[in-house]
């Protein structure tokens, strides 16, 4: 795991990745800044043709009708996938609040999906492992929100 | 301020992170049976299985209890506890003085009244060392009954197969998995583990383990029947380990009884985890459920009690992921709901492995088993927590695709707008 470069206390002070579903148009554009962010090569091109596994995005986009917004890690105060979790993977950062997970520690056993009250965390299929947001620790503004033509994710305090 | 931790399983790792979080000075100290640092206890059918390695067990790294300033007692059993000198006496003679004490000690595989148990031949499947004694016989032994058929049998029958034994279940149910799942879910996964090549005996028990030249050599059934083998691997459950309470007069039931901060009736000891009689959510009442994440967050509630930043523990939800085989399944809440009072709302689809069930109780979700596609199944578990109305979103919570999408704007908002 990369060393988080932004300092964020825990609790309220915390920037978070929050939806506008008013604006969002479900372009996905958000699902691909994340796969591109965590891919090998961090470039879409590579990233999308190359990447063998492909990354799973981090955020999920919910589409029913005309609504639209993605879900993201809330990287909560209390962690119910934390608390969940059989073999240590996933821990808080206690400078950033980042709740981040080890893919070589997860074992697949899916207990953080069962817990995430947000279900923002994926299987890995290929690799029978946990993928969630790590909030692109190390970037200043997380990849989806870049992504975001029309500011329908923003980043902030809550 | 010191704070004593007998046991060293998920709850006390709880507790200590909790203490920390609170208190960075304050001496803790871990006493351990054990002799091993934390591991992911539900991981040792996982190692019996030859599916992780050996130091992929360890729950947190080793050097977590110098950077937390915590000092572990290894292989020390504490023999009694002195509520009014503040003390724990140990096995080996010490006494270990505290301030605040967090009794953590978890459960003890139920020991069933069968003739021959106790002998050799005859194993639990709780801890590190029952998986690394039954990962030795696996090289030498082709046939094992495991006397049992919930989560912990199940697992180590899968892990036995695993490793080229011929294993039989025998369960006293007439299904498996009957304490969180349901005859459709039991069936899907009971057809899973007789495909894969394992052997259910349904609605019998062991009643005598039969042995030759002090081996074991067959079991015999209820039902008069036999079936042949060279161990028996005892997995009927666990109840908690709450002797040493019970013995220092400490209130207890079938656990030990804790109030909303998670203390016992002494001030200043408190219980977490399997031994924990706690609030639980969804009966509103007292209870035990030896489940990982509850053990984590009573622990967690407890730690914080004892480093005076007590938070109320809001009750427990019992729930489980485990996969059988490639069929991933979830249970939580109120899964095998009374007759009166609760609506069931299932989907079943037998030739895909796949079942969806839901539980309400006025309105709102109380319960769901889900077996084959277990995807988001955390919102599920959000809306029990929150206690949602649910009674407009019945038919969508069926679908495997759920979401936030599906719920009415309010509600959507207000769930998502937290963390």
């Amino acid at each position: 795991m990369r060393r988080a470069t932004l300092k964020q206390p825990e609790g309220n002070g915390m920037k978070r990745v929050y939806q506008k579903e008013d604006v969002c148009i479900g372009c996905r554009l958000c699902e691909i800044g994340c796969v591109v962010e965590h891919s090998p090569a961090k470039d879409v091109v590579k990233a999308f043709r190359n990447a063998s596994p492909r990354p799973e995005p981090r955020n999920i986009v919910e589409e029913r009708g005309p609504l639209s917004f993605s879900v993201n890690c809330r990287h909560c105060d209390e962690p119910a996938c934390l608390h969940a979790c059989i073999s240590g993977a996933i821990a808080k950062d206690p400078l950033t609040g980042i709740v981040g997970q080890d893919p070589e520690k997860c074992v697949g056993c899916w207990s953080c999906i069962m817990a995430c009250p947000f279900g923002v965390i994926r299987k890995n299929g290929a690799q029978s492992k946990a993928v969630k947001c790590d909030l692109c620790a190390g970037r200043t503004i997380p990849a989806c929100v870049e992504a975001c033509p029309n500011r329908a994710l923003v980043f902030e305090e809550r | 301020m010191r704070h004593v931790i007998i046991g060293n399983g998920v709850a006390s790792i709880g507790a200590i992170e909790a203490i920390r979080s609170a208190d960075r000075e304050s001496p803790v100290t871990v006493i351990s049976s054990e002799p091993h640092r934390v591991y992911g206890r539900p991981l040792i059918s996982s190692l019996l299985g030859g599916r992780i390695r050996e130091e992929d067990i360890y729950y947190r790294p080793e050097g977590f209890y110098a950077a937390n300033n915590v000092t572990l007692l290894t292989g020390k059993t504490a023999t009694g506890i002195n509520t009014k000198a503040r003390k724990v006496r140990l096995e080996s003679g010490e006494a270990v003085p505290f301030d605040k004490l967090l009794i953590a000690t978890g459960g003890v595989p139920f020991v069933p009244s069968v003739e021959g148990l106790d002998g050799p031949d005859v194993y639990f499947f709780t801890t590190l060392d029952d998986a690394r004694k039954l990962d030795i016989l696996t090289a030498k032994l082709r046939k094992i009954v495991v006397l049992g058929g919930g989560l912990i049998g199940l697992k180590a029958a899968e892990s036995l197969h695993d490793r080229g034994i011929h294993v039989t279940v025998v369960e006293l149910a007439d299904r498996i998995l009957s304490a969180a799942f349901d005859a459709e879910a039991g069936g899907i996964i009971a057809r899973r583990l007789a495909e894969s090549g394992i052997s259910l005996v349904l609605g019998n028990t062991v009643t005598k383990i039969v042995r030759i030249k002090k081996r074991a050599r067959r079991v015999v059934l209820s039902d008069g029947g036999s079936v042949p083998c060279e161990a028996v691997v005892t997995a009927i459950g666990v109840v908690p380990n709450k002797a040493l309470a019970e013995k220092a007069g400490i209130g207890v039931n079938r656990g030990i009884l804790t109030d909303d901060f998670m203390q016992t009736n002494v001030p200043g000891i408190f219980a977490a985890g399997d031994v924990a009689e706690a609030k639980d959510m969804l009966w509103g009442e007292r209870r035990v459920t030896p489940i990982w994440p509850n053990a984590y967050i009573q622990g967690r509630h407890a730690g914080l009690s004892m480093a005076g930043a007590a938070r109320p523990y809001p009750g427990g939800i019992p729930m489980n992921s485990i996969e059988f085989y490639g069929i991933p399944t979830v249970s939580m809440g109120i899964s095998n709901p009374p007759a009166e009072g609760y609506e069931v709302l299932a989907r079943l689809e037998p030739e895909k492995n796949c079942y969806r069930k839901l539980v309400l109780r006025n309105g709102k979700l109380v319960g769901a088993v889900l077996v084959g596609r277990i995807d988001r199944s955390g919102i599920l578990s959000g809306l029990i927590r929150n206690g949602v109305d649910v009674e407009l979103l019945k038919q969508e919570m069926l679908r495997d695709d759920f979401g936030f999408s599906d719920m009415q704007p309010e509600i959507r908002q207000a769930l998502l707008a937290a963390y």
